[in-house]
């Protein structure tokens, strides 16, 4: 592989602008004023360098719903978004509940070659909660199933919960919990609370989660499995985590999307189905506790719960409508407006939440690394400066689902690298 | 006025408005052989009903007959609704045919409000007759209109909204209207059947309808459906009705002016007893009847201009 010199960029926003080497794919050299001896240089000029995203919880709707997503125009949207790992959901059609399904979609991701596509493997078979689906098939298949979730659906039932959490730890994986006790959110569309109340839709109370996670982390502690708790949305579920994390044997760590750190209920005052999402946007009390507990680690990471849906599914009556919203190309610059620049957390601290745990909690080893001589060049390139208005029709995905339409946002993603070959921002190579 | 979507958010001056005109009319047509205005010839209203519905329908397309529009109605059974069109092209369809209104009922909250985003380049009038659990604006001008007659104005009086109000979109539209027109509202409910939230509503609140009887000017029942006797909201539909039921004992507590409504269907012996249903100070005909002329007032807003005189 040829040679790239990344010009003028400060990795993690910290002192002066120095030059990157990338060599094989690997971050070679690293200091001011590198020699470029006729090589591509990619111009960072106020550019911060982070560790290449990593995001727990997308949607790619292939196979199935290639009218609202593909693993091609998925990729291409979270290379934008400064992604070089996602984890694709296993509530596609059919489900990924086996290792075809499974090989596919990794092998499908790799030929594109955009970033690292790996598959989630549903918990139980179809996704219905009964029966466990072959973990260890999909584990020892070439795509290495880590991580199972039914997400979509709550594994309810207890006894089936404690079993996926106790056999998973001979995979070494991790169970991604949609934490939703399906009793307690039957038919329901909002948050339940004063707006709901008002616009008349059936309640989605906080309590549905945090029984769960509260019931989960018990379980987990009990079978020694590890537990990653999907979507986080309510204060509440905060506080059950803390004092899970508080507790030894529990291995359990959690996600919030970028979508429950900044909007809120009441964006549903239009009943415009596009800020419909489940869990559903909550409460400003809410926003405040999960950027806290983002802030401090009560929540491990940022995942976009990505989740695409063609024009039908969205331009109709709230209640008619899917659940979900675009997330992957706008998911850096809400992190930068709620976290960063409101002082809750450094570039070092969004390159954490971002990049480092969920590579942790997945077990990947060649992403979240430092930037340091020797690492993979797996690298998000942001500039810190750049003010853009987002529009759904120009965003990389099939569909266009974005509740930030027409919204200014701050911060953008400018370039990404994928094991030193160049993914998004590729108009920024000359030489 | 535009569209009407929802009580919430309508000025009083607006409502008022509209139930002053709704008075006019009922005068203009009273003891009149031939009930029939000019007002809205050469105008189309569609009414789309994705609901069963008996007395609202009838009442929307009299109202509309009796103001000479060209009164269409769409049922979702028989149309291109069942062949699963989705509501947003059958709205521009029947727009795109020359609907002036569309009257809507759909069981999902909202989607009048939809319907109103959706028709919005081709200036189509939408009149929400019940959406969801969200709002049934023409029944609350209805029982305002039917509370005036009866009491003068409402202002300082004291209205009880009895029943489930979780689920009832009768019950929200009427908070809304009643309190902007200066009524005091107290919703009287067992705790199941208050939505979580409405500690924010300019109401009272109270579990226990014999307090609360002898201050009322008014009490309004409201239908408890079958599907929440089975939904675990109350023990039984027993215990509902010794408990929340208007029994000939509570009407007896209630003072002598207070009036009884029900926006209907009644379940006799389950929310009200039949000889309350049946008594003078019941208005439950009365309702019926003002939502014709409510409804033409509607109507008549929202075609002929405000400035036009009936």
């Amino acid at each position: 592989m040829t040679a790239l010199l990344i010009k003028g960029v400060r990795p993690y926003g910290e002192g002066d602008p120095v030059d990157m080497l990338v060599r094989d794919g690997v971050l070679s050299e690293i200091g001011p004023n590198l020699a470029a001896d006729g090589m591509r240089m990619l111009d960072a000029a106020g550019l911060v360098a982070l560790p290449g995203f990593v995001d727990l919880h997308t949607h790619l709707r292939e196979p199935g719903r290639e009218d609202a997503e593909t693993i091609e125009s998925g990729s291409r949207a979270a290379a934008l978004g400064g992604y070089t790992a996602v984890f694709a959901m296993a509530n596609t059609d059919p489900v990924t509940d086996n290792a075809v399904i499974a090989e596919h979609v990794w092998r499908r991701g790799q030929a594109i070659g955009l970033v690292d596509v790996h598959p989630v493997g549903a918990v139980t078979v179809g996704l219905d909660g009964a029966k466990l689906a072959e973990l260890g098939t999909m584990a020892a298949s070439a795509a290495a199933v880590r991580m199972f979730s039914d997400d979509g659906y709550c594994v309810d039932d207890p006894l089936i919960m404690r079993r996926a959490l106790e056999y998973s730890v001979a995979l070494d994986a991790v169970i991604a919990q949609h934490a939703e006790e399906p009793r307690l959110t039957a038919g329901a569309q909002a948050h339940e609370g004063e707006r709901a109340a008002r616009l008349g839709l059936a309640g989605w109370p906080p309590s549905a989660e945090e029984t769960i996670v509260a019931r989960d982390c018990l379980l987990a502690e009990h079978a020694g499995g590890r537990l990653h708790i999907c979507h986080v949305s309510s204060a509440g579920t905060v506080e059950v985590l803390r004092w899970a994390k508080d507790r030894r044997d529990v291995w359990v760590s959690a996600e919030v999307t970028p979508h429950h750190l900044l909007l809120t209920d009441e964006r549903l005052t239009s009943y415009d189905p596009v800020n419909k999402v489940n869990p559903p946007l909550r409460t400003a009390a809410d926003v405040k506790a999960l950027r806290s507990a983002l802030a401090d680690g009560a929540i491990d990471c940022v995942a976009t719960d990505h989740a695409p849906h063609a024009p039908q599914d969205k331009d109709c009556e709230w209640s008619q409508a899917k659940p979900g919203m675009l997330g992957l190309q706008t998911a850096l610059s809400i992190v930068v407006e709620t976290m960063q620049v409101a002082g809750l957390l450094d570039w070092r601290g969004v390159a954490r939440v971002m990049s480092e745990r969920p590579a942790e909690i997945a077990g990947l080893a060649d992403h979240g690394r430092p930037l340091e001589v020797g690492e993979p060049a797996n690298l998000a390139l942001v500039d810190p400066d750049a003010r853009w208005t987002v529009r759904g029709e120009q965003l990389a995905s099939v569909a266009g689902n974005t509740p930030y339409d027409g919204m200014e946002l701050m911060a953008r993603v400018v370039g990404t690298v994928l094991r030193g070959r160049v993914t998004a921002g590729q108009e920024r190579i000359a030489g | 006025m535009k569209h009407l979507l929802g009580t919430e958010g309508l000025s009083a001056k607006t409502a008022t408005a509209v139930l002053n005109t709704a008075d006019n009319l009922k005068r203009t047509l009273l003891g009149r052989e031939v009930h029939k205005l000019p007002t809205l010839r050469g105008r189309t209203v569609v009414t789309m009903f994705y609901e069963n519905s008996t007395r609202t329908r009838a009442s929307f397309e009299i109202a509309g007959k009796w103001m000479s529009a060209d009164v269409v109605n769409v049922s979702a059974s028989g149309s291109s609704v069942g062949k699963g069109e989705s509501l947003r092209d059958t709205a521009l369809t029947l727009s795109a045919a020359g609907a002036d209104c569309v009257v809507i009922r759909h069981p999902a909250s909202g989607a009048a409000q939809r319907l109103a985003h959706w028709l919005h380049a081709e200036g189509t009038a939408v009149v929400n007759a019940g959406d969801g659990m969200h709002e049934h604006p023409t029944q609350a001008l209805l029982d305002a209109a039917t509370l005036r007659e009866r009491l003068g104005p409402l202002d300082g009086r004291r209205v009880a909204i009895v029943g489930d109000v979780l689920h009832s979109r009768v019950a929200r539209s009427n908070v809304h209207l009643l309190s902007t027109l200066g009524a005091e509202v107290v919703l009287v409910a067992p705790p199941t059947l208050l939505p979580v939230g409405v500690a924010s509503w300019p109401v009272a609140v109270s579990h226990t309808l014999d307090a609360e009887l002898p201050s009322l000017d008014a009490i309004m029942m409201l239908r408890v459906q079958a599907e929440r006797m089975h939904g675990g909201f109350f023990p039984s539909a027993r215990e509902y009705s010794i408990t929340y039921g208007l029994s000939e004992a509570r009407q007896a507590m209630l003072p002598e002016h207070a009036v009884v409504l029900h926006p209907g269907p009644m379940l006799r012996g389950m929310e009200i007893a039949s000889a309350v249903a049946d008594s003078p100070r019941a208005a439950i005909t009365e309702q019926v009847h003002n939502g014709v002329h409510v409804r033409m007032a509607v109507l008549y807003h929202l075609l002929a201009g405000e400035e036009a005189t009936p």
